[in-house]
């Protein structure tokens, strides 16, 4: 069965043919990128789309259902109108820091994407830090955001970036300390290590208490740090009208929204490989008939799969839960996560020396 | 004399910054304009803006015959309508000494119940919204819409009703209305313990309402707050209980009292009362007397010379009517005290030293009508 590992090698293999190695690892990195755009792009309609989707099954709602079949072109239908709409500048910002913020952000969102491992052996990059780098790419986009709200000009923006810089740096301690205790019971920050240390189990299975601790965790701090609700002070529609993005319009908006949806995205993968064991499938016991049926399952589905599973849960949360307040915010995080998160670093460590762990 | 005031971006004398928000703006549930003077996130100040959507209500009443004028109440708090129409009507039938027969004093009392409770989920909604919470408002409106709908039936409309005219109302019930009510209060009941499972046991939630936008007694009396407003903080003001109208006297419900004076006081407040509603919808609805819809009045209504005054209970506090006649056809001179004004006099008071994210929802614990506070 073609796998994406096979289809990669013969593209592989079939430029280094044709071409010298230089030009073939030129036109790799040229495929690469069409291929990151394409994805970004494939992945902005499907997530509105289940946001969509999801928010209307929760609220007594149809959700688009009139544009294409049960609506799902409407995602499509909406990114050509932000297309084809003017590049508003209003007048009185800082032109050139206002046109960068939406790409600085759209980068980060990019760049974070090259160690993830998307199925078995097919990874952009297996970069020794891999953890490391996703964590220290990661906190760049808080760059972006303040510049949107420095350079809008406008006060309802400036207060909304404020409160994203506030948040997104307090919460990447604990989604730091979260991973960290991934990292302890592998011994290894490069990203296919640890998928590979989970394949006699998921560490959720295996790592018990203090994995548990570090996902719940994880899944809070992350949903804080991609400025979801219930933490999405930057832009609370109902305090701030739209926070940081307030004064921008067509593309450029479309460029933060998209962002927006690629770091979920990019987390729940994070969230997926450390925790639920990346494209490794779902086994129990040994050698069974139903190991080899999971297995029988391609690893992309199963990555797919986790993934989408934690975007789920991320979206639910933001359509049950209200808004907190910032005091209350960064209360939880200094006060009560942090602490936590440090402790458990300390349980980790422990359980790694004693071998307690599965 | 009208005078342009100059957008101030910073204040002068404490160097605070100054944010206009409104008249246009997601959080206040139409077009009230606030002057927020903040200190980080810290509010200093509140200075409300009104007049964006006054239509001189009380101006336009004075050119109007007596029955002309109870529609234009209609507008005035659009989501107790029924109220508004009511305390009008009782105000003129004050003027003409005309006993209202009882099967319209029954329809009446049912018809503002159903008023109060499509109006308090409707708040619930939007309250839960002002938080942060979406889908509530969702919830709120599949309730809001099954009492629409009963509206629709008996009056006609959906939201501006004017059902209730000096010496009755205006047509007979449909013939289901009986078993489509108590359809609802039914669904109500199983629904409104969802409310609390939702919203109200949230630890989110009740964290952002518990021991902010604090108004003590004195102070919610000394605002003049009416209403869930002013129960919250510990006043019994139900004008339903201390001075009963049409057949309240003959219900037996309670009058919810909260002492705590917070976001969360008003909140329980509130919700307490959809169930009292629920309770006294359950009281009149089997036994609706037979017989008139209308005391017998003449075509044109003519008040004696006098000063008139009725109030009522509206879903946000105290109406008060006040008609002075000269004896013709159209009144001198009327004046509405609105709930809403005074109780928004006490957001000043109340958000100083509190977050942006408190003032929203203070704002949505006054459960604000604009064009009530406005006219």
């Amino acid at each position: 069965m073609p796998s994406l590992e096979h289809i990669a090698n013969l593209v592989h293999d079939w430029l280094n043919a044709q071409f010298s190695p230089g030009l073939a690892l030129f036109f790799e990195f040229f495929i690469i990128g069409v291929l990151i755009i394409g994805l970004f792009s494939i992945l902005g309609l499907v997530l509105i789309m289940m946001e969509r989707k999801v928010s209307a099954w929760m609220q007594l709602r149809l959700g688009p259902n009139r544009v294409g079949p049960k609506g799902m072109f409407q995602t499509v239908a909406d990114t050509v109108k932000l297309i084809v709409k003017e590049g508003m500048t209003p007048d009185g910002v800082d032109k050139l820091l206002f046109n960068l913020a939406p790409f600085i952000v759209m980068i980060v969102a990019m760049v974070i994407m090259a160690p993830l491992m998307f199925a078995k052996n097919f990874q952009i990059w297996d970069i020794n830090i891999g953890v490391f780098f996703i964590t220290a790419i990661s906190s760049l986009s808080v760059i972006g955001i303040l510049m949107a709200g420095w350079a809008s000009n406008n006060k309802y923006s400036l207060l909304g970036a404020m409160r994203s810089g506030a948040q997104i740096v307090s919460y990447e301690l604990s989604a730091g300390f979260a991973l960290l205790t991934i990292v302890i019971l592998t011994g290894d920050l490069k990203i296919s290590a640890i998928v590979n240390a989970q394949s006699d189990g998921w560490w959720i299975f295996k790592g018990h208490l203090p994995v548990w601790i570090a996902f719940v965790i994880f899944m809070i701090a992350v949903t804080a740090e991609t400025n979801r609700a219930p933490f999405d002070m930057a832009e609370a529609e109902s305090e701030l009208t739209a926070g940081f993005h307030t004064e921008y319009s067509g593309m450029k908006f479309a460029l933060f929204f998209l962002a927006e949806y690629v770091n979920i995205f990019v987390v729940c993968a994070l969230g997926a490989t450390l925790f639920l064991g990346g494209w490794q499938p779902l086994h129990f016991g040994t050698g069974t008939g139903f190991n080899r049926v999971m297995d029988y399952i391609p690893s992309s589905i199963w990555f797919a799969g986790k993934t989408f599973f934690l975007i789920f849960v991320i979206m639910w949360f933001r359509w049950t839960f209200p808004r907190l307040r910032i005091d209350q915010l960064l209360n939880l995080e200094w006060k009560y996560l942090l602490p936590i998160s440090m402790f458990n670093l300390l349980l980790a460590t422990l359980i790694t020396i004693m071998g307690w762990h599965f | 004399m009208y005078r342009e005031t100059a957008i101030v971006n910073e204040s002068e004398v404490t160097g605070d910054l100054v944010i206009n928000m409104g008249p246009q703006h997601p959080a206040t549930h139409g077009v009230l304009h606030l002057v927020v003077h903040i200190n980080g996130e810290t509010i200093r100040k509140v200075e409300p803006h009104l007049g964006y959507i006054h239509r001189s209500i009380e101006k336009m009443s004075e050119s109007l015959s007596y029955r002309q004028f109870i529609y234009v109440t209609s507008r005035m708090d659009y989501l107790s309508s029924h109220i508004n129409n009511h305390a009008c009507a009782m105000c003129v039938e004050k003027g003409l000494q005309v006993e209202v027969p009882p099967r319209a004093q029954y329809i009446r009392v049912i018809m503002d119940e159903l008023t109060r409770i499509a109006s308090h989920t409707l708040w619930w909604g939007a309250m839960a919204m002002d938080v942060g919470a979406l889908t509530p408002f969702f919830l709120a409106f599949r309730e809001r819409e099954m009492i629409n709908d009963i509206m629709e039936e008996t009056c006609g409309a959906r939201l501006t009703m004017n059902y209730m005219v000096p010496g009755g109302v205006m047509y007979d019930l449909h013939p289901l209305f009986q078993q489509r009510v108590k359809e609802f209060i039914k669904h109500f009941r199983s629904k409104i313990d969802e409310y609390d499972e939702l919203v109200t046991g949230n630890i989110i939630f009740q964290n952002r309402m518990k021991g902010v936008g604090i108004l003590t007694k004195e102070d919610a009396v000394s605002y003049g707050c009416s209403g869930p407003t002013a129960r919250g903080s510990g006043v019994s003001c139900d004008i339903r209980k201390l001075y009963p109208y049409e057949v309240y006297d003959k219900v037996q419900f309670d009058e919810p009292l909260e002492t705590a004076g917070d976001s969360f006081a008003r909140y329980l407040v509130r919700l307490q009362e959809l169930r009292q509603s629920m309770s006294i919808l359950e009281q009149l609805i089997d036994d609706i007397p037979e017989g008139d819809i209308q005391a017998k009045t003449k075509a044109v209504l003519k008040l004696p010379k006098g000063e008139f005054y009725t109030r009522a209970e509206t879903a946000r506090g105290e109406l008060g009517v006040y008609i002075v006649s000269e004896g013709g056809t159209t009144p001198y001179r009327i004046k509405y005290r609105s709930p809403g004004f005074s109780n928004l006099s006490a957001l000043d008071h109340m958000a100083r030293g509190g977050k942006i994210g408190d003032l929203v929802a203070m704002m949505g614990t006054l459960d604000l009508v604009i064009p009530d506070i406005d006219r």
